[in-house]
């Protein structure tokens, strides 16, 4: 029993990975609404800054500017491409919700059945 | 006495003290979390709010539309500029190392100019998000 | 000189700033086309430094490559800079009446800068030896990408631009999940390296995850069924000019993107000999070939019919890939080429259809040949391209993905690639059929001969699909050079 809590306890930064990744994938799945596909989308980006970023950990490592007081420096480039990563999912989502409005203003809704129903009736 | 004064009065009273984090998270990103992004997201911030409280008019006066527009590509063409003047001077593109006389020196100037260049996109870019979003409906 | 292969990318780059910064729409059609024009020079000149030299190498920022970020010309990318850029090159003059009319005037000015971003990030893509880099310049060109196609005249534009949205988001951030598995595993984010230092680790099991991941993330981008959703809805209901653009382009780039993933950085040994990717590629190609042909025969809306085309025409292309064959990757970039030369073709005749007549419903478009003679016949001569007529180009592509089927030994693939040409030949036959043989609707009456900035375009590219299917060693030769590379291993 404590091996499998002991595992859990371990990899726990995988397992929150994972439970993002799957959750966001659910709702961009599962849910009709486009906010809600939207907010499922962001939820599984965000499972991929804890994926880079967690291993990318450097215990006892201080800023990586090259200085004689420190030996031991966090490797800066794990962060960076988080933060590229960040920059693309905040522009993916400004998009998607302007995309939204656009959509709210020609169909009336947004719901994606609702729209669906709305141009097969044409 | 209108009914959102505590907003405004403590809206007032922190709008500087934003614009005052953000340049600070803009000069320490070498050292800690910061940079360009943040610090632009955080400034973009302070327009938003002062939008959300006051009404779109009075932040469309302090920046208008016409001028967050152009803003945007500057940026842009601030970070691309370091870059091609780089290649001007004999290097690679982005080789901070021709833009001083020491290559140490060169390095600072550069990453400092292009996080300029970052910082004066973003902020804009989400400036524009608000006016865009925000100018609709109003029928 | 050796700047060239950053000028590839920041000079659209740059154009893109201007067009923005210019709001009025000439001005900015002006930019574009001078971008345009510059792209496919360098481009040129960038594969034929590779055809000497073997690669060319860059060093963004001068810092080494295990450091930084290297942009890497091989002969397999060359081809694919010298394919998008020739592409956009021929766009240029077709787009100044077709997004003028398309588009309200004050939109116009961002629809180039959003273009010129497409192409800067298509362009970065190709270029790049470094895979998060590839990613970077993967997401400017898609949302550069689903702004163009939100710009089209029809609602149902917004819809498809969010369902590519949505889709090509989970396709790059699946992407990017795979090379994160193999930074942790290999240390380095460059291609080169990555591929010297995978070998030894590629039996653990997050370097097949991220294989895994990174194929189903390319292949949403590229639109392998069942992955292709989103496609006939973009390429249907966006402008005409961003349709051809895309339709040309996107997915190719794509595909350069797995085939330097699986062939450079797994190795082909190891991808198709160990990882059962050959059974599971050769079956969804089939299956595209197949089943998005068929539905392309039921549709009634010209654009629509060929955007389903190209999810079929894709199947060709992942055919070729999955063969792993000398043969069978040279019919498969043969076939990227004349993929790329022949949907630009046709999708520019619909645009310039479009331009005079105001719609590309099959039914409005009842003889349409009369009054729009050469355009139709430019439609007519690539759909042949399409079904794969001996000389033109689809044929030379068809035959040596034929050769390669009997090659492997599966006589049965051979049969099946033949046999579906008769339903891309139903397909063509519908449209053609309604342009010239019927009698002229009022739609059809009431239009005009397009105009020579937008014919001579359309037979530029018509043309070439001929030109290169009599001379088949053109192609053939520099696919074959490509396969060579791809096969022979990391550099």
């Amino acid at each position: 029993m404590s091996g499998l809590v002991g595992d859990l306890v371990a990899h726990f930064n995988q397992w929150i990975t994972v439970f993002l990744m799957v959750s966001g994938l659910f709702i961009v799945i599962a849910r009709g609404n486009m906010i809600k596909k939207l907010v499922g989308l962001s939820l599984f980006q965000t499972s991929v800054y804890l994926l880079y970023i967690a291993p990318g950990k450097i215990l006892g490592g201080t800023a990586p500017i090259i200085s004689p007081r420190f030996s031991v420096y966090s490797n800066p480039l794990p962060h960076v491409l988080i933060l590229t990563a960040i920059v693309v999912g905040v522009a993916t989502l400004a998009l998607g919700l302007a995309l939204v409005v656009r959509i709210n203003e020609a169909y009336g809704t947004i719901e994606e059945d609702e729209i669906f129903e709305q141009d097969s009736g044409r | 006495m209108r009914l959102d004064i505590i907003l405004r009065v403590t809206t007032k009273l922190l709008l500087p003290l934003m614009l005052l984090f953000a340049a600070y998270v803009q000069f320490h990103g070498d050292f800690g979390p910061g940079g360009g992004f943040q610090a632009g997201v955080i400034a973009g911030a302070t327009f938003i709010l002062y939008g959300l409280i006051y009404g779109l008019g009075a932040v469309m006066r302090v920046l208008p539309m016409a001028l967050v527009e152009t803003l945007i590509p500057l940026g842009v063409l601030i970070y691309a500029g370091v870059g091609v003047f780089a290649m001007l001077a004999g290097g690679n593109f982005l080789d901070y190392t021709r833009l001083a006389h020491e290559p140490a020196h060169g390095q600072e100037l550069g990453v400092f100019l292009v996080e300029v260049g970052v910082f004066v996109t973003v902020s804009s870019t989400m400036l524009a998000i608000f006016y865009a979003l925000a100018g609709r409906g109003r029928r | 000189m050796q700047q060239l292969p950053v000028l590839q990318v920041v000079i659209p780059l740059l154009g893109a700033l201007l067009c923005a910064l210019v709001r009025r729409p000439l001005a900015a059609w002006l930019v574009a086309t001078v971008v345009s024009w510059t792209v496919p020079v360098i481009a040129v000149v960038l594969l034929h430094e590779a055809l000497v030299d073997g690669v060319v190498s860059y060093h963004l920022g001068g810092w080494d490559p295990s450091l930084g970020i290297e942009y890497r010309v091989d002969v397999v990318n060359g081809l694919i800079l010298v394919i998008v850029s020739v592409i956009a090159a021929v766009i240029a003059p077709f787009a100044r009446q077709s997004v003028a009319a398309e588009l309200a005037p004050e939109r116009v000015a961002w629809f180039y800068t959003m273009y010129l971003l497409s192409l800067a990030g298509m362009l970065g893509i190709t270029i790049t030896g470094d895979a998060f880099n590839a990613f970077v310049f993967l997401e400017i060109s898609s949302l550069s990408s689903y702004a163009l196609i939100a710009l089209g005249r029809d609602r149902r534009a917004l819809v498809a631009a969010y369902q590519y949205l949505i889709l090509g988001t989970i396709g790059a951030t699946f992407y990017v999940i795979g090379v994160g598995l193999l930074y942790v595993m290999t240390g380095t984010l460059n291609l080169g390296l990555m591929a010297e230092r995978v070998v030894a680790v590629e039996t653990t099991r997050p370097v097949i995850a991220a294989l895994a991941f990174i194929t189903v993330g390319i292949s949403l981008k590229l639109a392998l069924f069942p992955l292709h959703v989103w496609l006939p809805n973009a390429y249907a209901y966006a402008p005409s000019t961003a349709t051809v653009f895309l339709a040309a382009t996107s997915t190719k780039v794509a595909i350069y993107l797995l085939t330097r993933f699986l062939f450079f950085v797994f190795g082909a040994r190891f991808v198709f000999g160990e990882m059962p990717v050959t059974p599971i590629f050769v079956a969804f190609s089939i299956a595209a070939i197949f089943v998005a042909a068929t539905v392309a025969v039921f549709q009634s809306d010209a654009k629509r019919l060929f955007a389903y085309s190209s999810v079929a025409q894709i199947g060709y292309i992942t055919l070729g890939l999955a063969l792993a064959t000398t043969t069978g990757l040279t019919g498969g970039f043969v076939h990227i080429i004349a993929h790329a030369l022949t949907k630009a073709a046709l999708f520019m005749a619909l645009g310039a259809i479009m331009f005079r007549a105001g719609t590309v419903a099959i039914d409005d478009l009842g003889g349409i040949g009369r009054t729009m003679p050469l355009t139709v016949a430019a439609l007519t001569v690539a759909g042949l391209s399409l079904i794969g007529i001996p000389g033109t180009i689809g044929f030379v592509s068809k035959w040596y993905l034929v050769v390669a089927s009997f090659e492997a030994g599966w006589w049965w693939l051979a049969f099946l690639i033949v046999a579906s040409s008769l339903i891309t030949l139903v397909y063509v036959g519908r449209v053609v059929e309604a342009a010239w043989f019927r009698e002229p609707t009022a739609v059809a009456l009431a239009a005009r001969e397009a105009p020579a900035a937008m014919l001579i375009p359309i037979w530029l590219l018509a043309g070439a699909t001929i030109y290169l299917g009599l001379d088949a060693g053109r192609a053939a030769g520099i696919a074959g050079k490509v396969a060579a590379t791809l096969l022979g291993g990391p550099q």
